[in-house]
C-alpha cells in the first residue's frame, strides 16, 4: 500500500496496461502533454503511434475509438472533460452502443472513453455537468465512477481489459484526492460494488466524487448514534443491485447521494429498484440527494447551493433515521 | 484563398481613434483580469485574447445592435468589439449578481442579447450553429442584418465548420466565419490539428474566402467591411482567416499544471514584436493621422472605464443562493 494521488494512480494503470499489451493505445486532444497530469510522459515511453494528439474534433474521435477497437486494437479515447463526451455523442449512441447487439455479437468492441466531470470549480454550465444518466440509458455502454484512487486503478485497468465499451469518469474536483493504493497488480472487476463503511441503521449509496462527503456525513453520523453503511457501487453500468438490496434489507432505510440531475439518475433509477425489490424491508421512504433539474451555475455560492455535500447528505440521513408513519 | 489588397489610409481620423479606442479597452480589460486572476479573484478560468484585439475590433466595428455574434472561450474582445458594457462582463466574471448573467455564466459564457452578442462559448466551435442561425433569421427578416461567428484553429478542426460553410453557401446566408488563428489548439501547434491552411477550405463549398494578417488593424477593419457588404446585399458568407498570436497562456493558470513548455520564448517575443495595438498606434502617429496627445487621451480614458468597472464588479453582491433555481425555463 501506497498513498496516491487519484490522477497518479490513472496514470499507473495507464502504464501498467500499456506494457501488459501493445494493442492499448491513447488518443485525445493534448494527451501529449496532458491536462490532468494521467497521461504525462505516456507518449514519450511509449511512442506516438501509440500516445497521440488529435485536433479538436470529438465527433470522428468517439467513432474512431470504435472502429479501432473493431479492428483489434484496445483504444482509450481521451475526451477531457465529460461536456465533450456530447459533442462525440453520436458515435457513442448510434454505433458503440449498438454495434455488439445488432451484430449479434460478431464484434467486439475494447474501448474506454475516459473523461473528468463534475461540478464544484465555477467552470460553469459546459464543462460541469454529470452525463452518466445519459449513458445509463443507452444500454450496451459500461460506465465506471471511481471515488478513490485504488478503485480508479482497478477499474481502469479492468475496463482497459473489458471487451465491451467502457465509459470511465472521474469527477473535477477530485483528481488530486489521495488515498492508498495496493501494491503490484491490482484489479477491481466492473459491477461489484464496496462497502466503504460499515453500519446497521441505514443504507448510503454513493458514487464517484460523492463517496468522500459520504463518509465524511457517515464518520459524523456515527458520533450521533447512527450506524451508516456506505455502499459504493464503483459502476452505474453493470450496477451491483445485489449489493445495494443486501443492505437495504438489513438495515431497512435508503439514502443516494448522486451528483447528477435529479431527473433519470443514477439515483432515481436505484432508487426504483429499491422500492420495486426491496419493498416489504423498507420502514422509510427512500431519500434522494441529487442537484436540481439546472445547469450548473458559475458563481461559487450557486453552484455551492445546488451541489450535494455532507450536510445535507447527513440531513437526509438524519430524515429517514427519525420518519414515523403517521 | 485570396490576399487583401493593401490600400493607403483613407480611413478619417474620428473612425482610426475609435478603433484604437476599441483595442484599448480590450487591452486593458484583459490586463485586469492578469492581476485579478492572479490576486484569486476571479472563482473560474479566464482565456484572454491580448495580442488578438485587431481581429474582433475590425470586424465588429461595422456590425450594430441588431446584427448578431457568437464568439468562443476566449470571448472577451468580441464581447467589448460589439459594444457590450466591460463592466457588465467584469461584474460576471466575478461572478456577481449584477453581471451581464448575474453570475451564473461566468468568462464563457458572457452573452449581451440586447447587442446581439449570442455568448462566448465553452464548447469549441460551439457557436458555429448559433450563428448561422442567427444568420437564416436574419436572411427570413430581410433587413439586412448579419451574423458573424469567431472561432480559432482549433476549432476549425470540428466538423461543424464544414457543415455550416455547405448550409451557409447554399442558402446564400448572410454569415461571416472569422478564425482567429493564433496558431495553437490549446497547447498543440497550429501543422500538428489542421491539414492546410484554414482560408483554403472555404472554396470546396464556394464561400469567398480569406487569409489575413490578424495584427493589421487596418487590414482586418477593411476586409471586413467588404464581407458584412456582401453579407447585407445578400451575396451570402465568407470565411475570413485571420492570423494572430496569444500574448498569454491558453488559460490564465496553465503554469500551475503545465510540466513542460509547449512554444518557445523566441516565438513568443517575435509575436510581440508585432502586437497589433502599438503597432496601430505607431502607424497612427506616424504616418500623422492621429495626433499622439489625442492617443493618450484615450488611454487615460479606457483605463478609466477598467478601473471603475473592477470597483463596479467588487462591490457587487453575490447572487442569493436560491437564484441557482431560477431562468431554467
Ligand atoms: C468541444 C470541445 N472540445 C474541447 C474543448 C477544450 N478546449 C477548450 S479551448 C481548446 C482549444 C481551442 O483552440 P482554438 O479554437 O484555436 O482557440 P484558442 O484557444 O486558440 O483561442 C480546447 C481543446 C472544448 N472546450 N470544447
Ligand atoms: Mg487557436
Amino acid at each position: 500500500m501506497a498513498r496516491k494521488r487519484l490522477m497518479h494512480a490513472i496514470h499507473e494503470a495507464f502504464v501498467e496496461e500499456m506494457e501488459r499489451d501493445e494493442r492499448v493505445v491513447i488518443f485525445g486532444e493534448d494527451v501529449e502533454i496532458s491536462l490532468f497530469g494521467d497521461t504525462a510522459g505516456l507518449a514519450d515511453r511509449f511512442g506516438q503511434m501509440r500516445v497521440r494528439n488529435t485536433p479538436i474534433c470529438e465527433n470522428v474521435m468517439t467513432g474512431m475509438a470504435a472502429g479501432a477497437a473493431a479492428a483489434g486494437y484496445r483504444p482509450v479515447c481521451h475526451l477531457m472533460f465529460g461536456n465533450f463526451i456530447y459533442t462525440g455523442f453520436d458515435a457513442i449512441a448510434n454505433q458503440v452502443s449498438k454495434l455488439r447487439y445488432m451484430t449479434a455479437g460478431q464484434i467486439k468492441l475494447p474501448l474506454v472513453y475516459f473523461a473528468v466531470y463534475g461540478g464544484g470549480r465555477s467552470a460553469s454550465a459546459q464543462h460541469s455537468d454529470v452525463m452518466y444518466p445519459a449513458l445509463m440509458n443507452l444500454g450496451g455502454i459500461k460506465v465506471a465512477v471511481p471515488g478513490t484512487p485504488a478503485d480508479a486503478k482497478g477499474l481502469l485497468k479492468s475496463a482497459i481489459r473489458d471487451d465491451s465499451p467502457v465509459v470511465f469518469l472521474i469527477t473535477g474536483g477530485r483528481t488530486g484526492a489521495a488515498g492508498e493504493v495496493p501494491d503490484g497488480e491490482h484489479l477491481v472487476p466492473l459491477g461489484e460494488a464496496d462497502i466503504k463503511h460499515e453500519g446497521t441503521d441505514v443504507t448510503l449509496v454513493a458514487m464517484s466524487g460523492m463517496v468522500a462527503p459520504a463518509l465524511v456525513a457517515a464518520q459524523e453520523l456515527a458520533k450521533e448514534g447512527v450506524s451508516v453503511e456506505l455502499v459504493d457501487p464503483r459502476c452505474v453500468v453493470p450496477l451491483d443491485e445485489d449489493a445495494i438490496l443486501r443492505s437495504v434489507c438489513k438495515t431497512g432505510r435508503l439514502v443516494i447521494v448522486d451528483e447528477a440531475r435529479d431527473m433519470c439518475s443514477a439515483a432515481s433509477h436505484i432508487s426504483a429498484i429499491a422500492a420495486d425489490k426491496a419493498f416489504e424491508s423498507l420502514k422509510a421512504p427512500i431519500r434522494r440527494v441529487t442537484v436540481p433539474d439546472v445547469a450548473i451555475p458559475y458563481a461559487p455560492v450557486l453552484e455551492k447551493h445546488i451541489l450535494p455535500n455532507k450536510d445535507t447528505i447527513a440531513e437526509a440521513v438524519r430524515a429517514v433515521v427519525n420518519y414515523r408513519k403517521q | 484563398m485570396t490576399k487583401p489588397r493593401t490600400e493607403g489610409a483613407n480611413l478619417p481620423a474620428d473612425k482610426l481613434a475609435e478603433l484604437y479606442r476599441t483595442m484599448r479597452l480590450i487591452r486593458d480589460f484583459e490586463e485586469s483580469m492578469i492581476k485579478f486572476q492572479k490576486a484569486g479573484e476571479l472563482p473560474g478560468p479566464v482565456h484572454l485574447c491580448i495580442g488578438q484585439e485587431a481581429v474582433a475590433t475590425g470586424i465588429c466595428d461595422h456590425l450594430d445592435d441588431t446584427d448578431y455574434i457568437a464568439s468562443t472561450h476566449r470571448g472577451h474582445g468580441h464581447f467589448i468589439a460589439k459594444g457590450g458594457d466591460p463592466a457588465l462582463m467584469m461584474a460576471e466574471v466575478f461572478g456577481r449578481v449584477d453581471g451581464i448573467c448575474q453570475g451564473k455564466g461566468g468568462s464563457m459564457h458572457a452573452a449581451d442579447f440586447s447587442k446581439g452578442i449570442l455568448g462566448a462559448n465553452g464548447i469549441v466551435a460551439g457557436g458555429v450553429g448559433l450563428a448561422t442561425g442567427a444568420a437564416y433569421a436574419c436572411q427570413l427578416a430581410g433587413k439586412g442584418q448579419v451574423s458573424v461567428v469567431f472561432f480559432g484553429d482549433g476549432a476549425a478542426a470540428q466538423g461543424v465548420i464544414s457543415e455550416a460553410l455547405n448550409v451557409a453557401s447554399l442558402w446564400k446566408l448572410p454569415l461571416l466565419l472569422v478564425c482567429e488563428n493564433n496558431g495553437y489548439s490549446e497547447f498543440s501547434p497550429y501543422n500538428t490539428v489542421n491539414a492546410g491552411e484554414i482560408a483554403d477550405r472555404g472554396a470546396a463549398f464556394k464561400v469567398p474566402s480569406i487569409q489575413v494578417d490578424g495584427n493589421d488593424m487596418v487590414t482586418m477593419w477593411r476586409t471586413a467591411r467588404t464581407a458584412v457588404e456582401r453579407a447585407r446585399a445578400g451575396e451570402g458568407p465568407t470565411l475570413i482567416e485571420a492570423q494572430t498570436y496569444r500574448h498569454r497562456g491558453h488559460v490564465e493558470y496553465e503554469d500551475t499544471f503545465l510540466t513542460k513548455p509547449y512554444r518557445s520564448e523566441e516565438e513568443v517575443e517575435a509575436w510581440k514584436a508585432k502586437d497589433p495595438l502599438p503597432r496601430f498606434r505607431d502607424y497612427l502617429v506616424s504616418g500623422e493621422l492621429v495626433p499622439s496627445e489625442d492617443l493618450d487621451a484615450i488611454d487615460a480614458d479606457t483605463a478609466s472605464i477598467i478601473r471603475n468597472a473592477a470597483d463596479f464588479a467588487r462591490n457587487s453582491p453575490w447572487p442569493e443562493p436560491g437564484d441557482a433555481l431560477k431562468h431554467m425555463f
